[in-house]
């Protein structure tokens, strides 16, 4: 048992089983990450390449780290220093690095729909590492493991996406992966902040923050891009941070011990007061290595079974 | 050279008349229309069990050329049409340079003609570049053969130019095709807004901001009794707006695409390039509306927005791709297809709308059949069901959603003043 298409591309495309079996095999990737000697020989002969065509560090780290553990050849290819700021379109530069022997390419783009579109042009693998407003299956899976290690499943837990839905391909994500598992997601933002049919896709949409808050097993705090501010939608930093900014007199009215996550980097003091970005029930550093336990699950379901 | 249809269902919704009937045409105009004619050196066509129409206009393409010919040229647009039975278009002024000055509109004209397969009609710039701030010469235009004149591709943002284009064509009684598109709340858009752009992470274009221009302009229209023409509508907001205008008894007329009317923005769901088109595909209930607003004749015509595009234009990212459907050589199956077999739309009524209808907003005297008219004729065969083909497109744009997708209703034969340009989807000499 495998991941079965061809590409990764959005938590749609997972049913329940299959996520299960990714967090599973990620919490046994966890064990070699632990290890004081990482690297095992599962990819010996494999090459991954990371194709990011916005600026990511821990996407990318992780995807490069995850390859190295198991031993495939990690490239990263830097977009503002390649053919591409010479005009060399998507597809031509996926075919290149496909005749170059690529098994896998991890793609990050501005656009919705680019990995689909390189997907659809190669016959490597491709997985999505954050298409524009549209997905980001591997942060959503590393969400859905520190939920499943901290509390033990998904049913009935009620988890609260707060900031800027409309740009959040981190928010599309996990509400997919999360009500496939059977968690109750509530998606909360200022009204300029909230896609319209979000009802249809299971999700409860409040303004207000206190009601998204008001038990909530799990909170998920989603980065607010500064820039947004000057294309208007809302009036100032300070006006974003007195609405939505994750503190002490807040976090109150979640579940005692709820989940804080964050898919970073954090803006203390806009979406979350560096107080409880640094407490105990913060498990953003914890993200970050299950970041890198789900991406060496996936590249080894994707990879590492095949001819075995 | 005579010719003689024989034995095809003869529609000229004009008239109103639907019989089977023979036709016969002589130097290039309609002689006779009447039962079994005799074929004396006639050379026969045999159209039995074929619809015989009068010839189709579509009143809104995009013909690329000067400076797109990678796209499309004026020969390769005017062969897409006849293929697709059209025998006459006319061609938007958004080429480079654009359609401001009389040159380029002879340019168009003349190389129309040269082509030798349909009438192209070409239209000239509402504002001088097509960039909204100043009328262009619209007299010269007029002069020199535009039907009509559109800054189509964008809108006019001002109201006071928009405004000042309707008073000055009342000078020649063209009409103003508007392209009614607010690009405030348009802007970096590349999908209808609602659940599928949530979805699919795309941004979205709300309905409003087609609906919005739609509503200035009908109120520009009854300010300066002008005639108006909004292009390629595609919500049930406009709709609305379109009504009340027309029972307030202000000028105006309108078209919906063959693509706004058969597909909704669930087909954006594959990423496919090719289902991006402004306005975009919309929702299911704006589809249903207008498909009714088109069988009440309130849209009095379809016009197919041809927008072809090579390739390498269209192999580009979703948002970065640009917009539009090469949409000449599916039209009539498609409308064919939707409206009559799966709709509820008589044979008559639609070809009234590539007929008559674009014959009356375009101020034409053709769209019909008689004695003594040009022969311009659409023959199709209402049970030939087939696939498209893009690949075998006659148009350079290759880009359309439905390659691959089966419809009935194709036109077999298209008659330009008397001369078959094309029989069986092959175009001729």
């Amino acid at each position: 048992m495998g991941i079965e298409s061809k590409d990764l591309l959005s938590m749609e495309q997972l049913d329940c089983g299959q996520v299960k079996l990714i967090l599973q095999t990620a919490k046994e990737m966890e064990k070699i990450i632990r290890r004081d000697i990482k690297k095992v020989p599962t990819l010996r002969g494999k090459s991954v390449v990371n194709l990011f065509y916005e600026p990511s560090t821990r996407t990318r780290t992780s995807f490069e780290l995850a390859g190295k553990y198991m031993s495939a050849d990690v490239i990263n290819i830097n977009t503002t220093a390649s053919s591409v700021v010479k005009g060399e379109s998507l597809k031509d530069t996926g075919k290149t690095l496909e005749a170059m022997g690529a098994d896998i390419v991890v793609i990050r783009h501005g656009m919705a729909g680019a990995p689909k579109m390189l997907g659809s042009y190669l016959k490597s693998r491709v997985i999505n590492a954050g298409d524009g407003f549209h997905a980001h299956p591997t942060q959503a899976l590393l969400d859905m493991m520190t939920i499943k290690e901290n509390l033990d499943g998904f049913q009935g837990l009620k988890v609260a996406i707060i900031g800027d839905i409309l740009h959040s391909r981190v928010a599309r994500s996990n509400l997919r992966g999360l009500t496939t598992m059977g968690a109750n997601v509530w998606l909360c933002g200022p009204p300029t902040l909230i896609p319209p049919g979000l009802e249809r896709l299971d999700a409860r949409v409040t303004y207000n923050m206190e009601e998204a808050l008001e038990g909530a097993d799990v909170v998920i705090m989603l980065r607010i891009q500064l820039e947004r501010q000057k294309t208007g939608f809302f009036p100032s930093i300070r006006e974003y941070s007195q609405l939505y900014e994750l503190d002490r007199r807040r976090l109150a009215l979640a579940r005692k011990n709820c989940l804080i996550l964050h898919p970073g980097p954090i803006n203390r003091g806009v979406e979350i007061s560096g107080e409880v970005a640094d407490s105990i029930q913060s498990y953003i550093n914890e993200q970050v290595t299950h970041g890198v336990a789900v991406r060496m699950a996936l590249l080894y379901l994707m990879l590492g079974q095949k001819g075995e | 050279m005579k010719l003689l249809l024989q034995g095809g269902l003869i529609i000229d919704p004009k008239s109103g008349l639907e019989k089977k009937l023979d036709l016969r045409i002589e130097e290039g105009k309609i002689t006779e229309i009447g039962s079994n004619l005799i074929e004396g050196e006639s050379e026969v066509l045999d159209v039995r069990g074929k619809i015989v129409a009068p010839g189709f206009i579509d009143p809104h393409v995009h013909l690329r050329e000067p400076g797109g010919e990678a796209n499309e040229t004026i020969l390769t647009g005017c062969q897409a049409a006849a293929a697709g039975g059209f025998t006459t278009i006319s061609a938007m002024p958004n080429t480079k340079p654009c359609a401001d000055n009389e040159g380029i509109i002879e340019l168009v004209k003349n190389r129309g003609s040269r082509a030798g397969l349909v009438r192209v009609l070409p239209i000239g710039a509402i504002s001088k570049g097509r960039e909204g701030r100043e009328i262009a010469e619209i007299g010269s235009l007029y002069k020199a053969g535009a039907v009509a004149i559109s800054d189509d591709g964008n809108p006019v943002t001002s109201s006071e130019v928009m405004r000042r284009a309707l008073e000055y064509t009342k000078l020649f009684g063209i009409p103003v095709i508007s392209h009614s598109e607010d690009i405030s709340l348009s802007a970096g858009g590349s999908m209808n807004e609602g659940y599928w752009s949530t979805v699919l992470g795309l941004k979205g274009i709300p309905a409003q901001a087609e609906e919005i221009m739609v509503a200035r302009d009908i109120l520009l229209a009854e300010l300066t009794e002008g005639k108006l023409h909004l292009a390629h509508v595609s919500t049930s907001g406009s709709i609305k707006l379109l009504r009340f205008a027309k029972e307030k008894g202000i000028h105006v007329t309108a078209e919906a695409t063959p693509h706004h009317l058969l597909l909704t923005d669930e087909e954006v769901k594959s990423y496919s390039t090719n289902t991006k088109v402004n306005p975009p595909l919309r929702g299911e209930e704006d589809v249903h509306n207008l498909r009714m607003a088109v069988k009440e004749g309130l849209v009095e015509c379809i016009a197919t927005d041809h927008a072809p595009w090579c390739q390498e234009e269209k192999e580009q990212e979703y948002s970065k791709a640009p917009s539009g459907i090469s949409g000449l050589e599916t039209a009539i199956p498609v409308i064919w297809d939707t409206l009559v077999i799966k709709g509820n739309m008589s044979w008559l009524e639609v070809i009234e709308r590539f007929t008559v209808g674009p014959a009356c907003v375009l101020n034409l005297d053709r769209g019909y059949l008689a004695k003594g008219h040009e022969a311009d004729i659409t023959v199709i065969d209402p049970n030939l069901r087939k696939e498209v083909k893009a690949e075998n497109f006659y148009s350079k744009g290759k880009n359309t959603p439905l390659d691959g997708r089966s419809f009935q209703g194709w036109p077999v034969m298209t008659i330009v003043g008397g001369k078959v340009v094309m029989q069986d989807g092959k175009l001729k000499g």
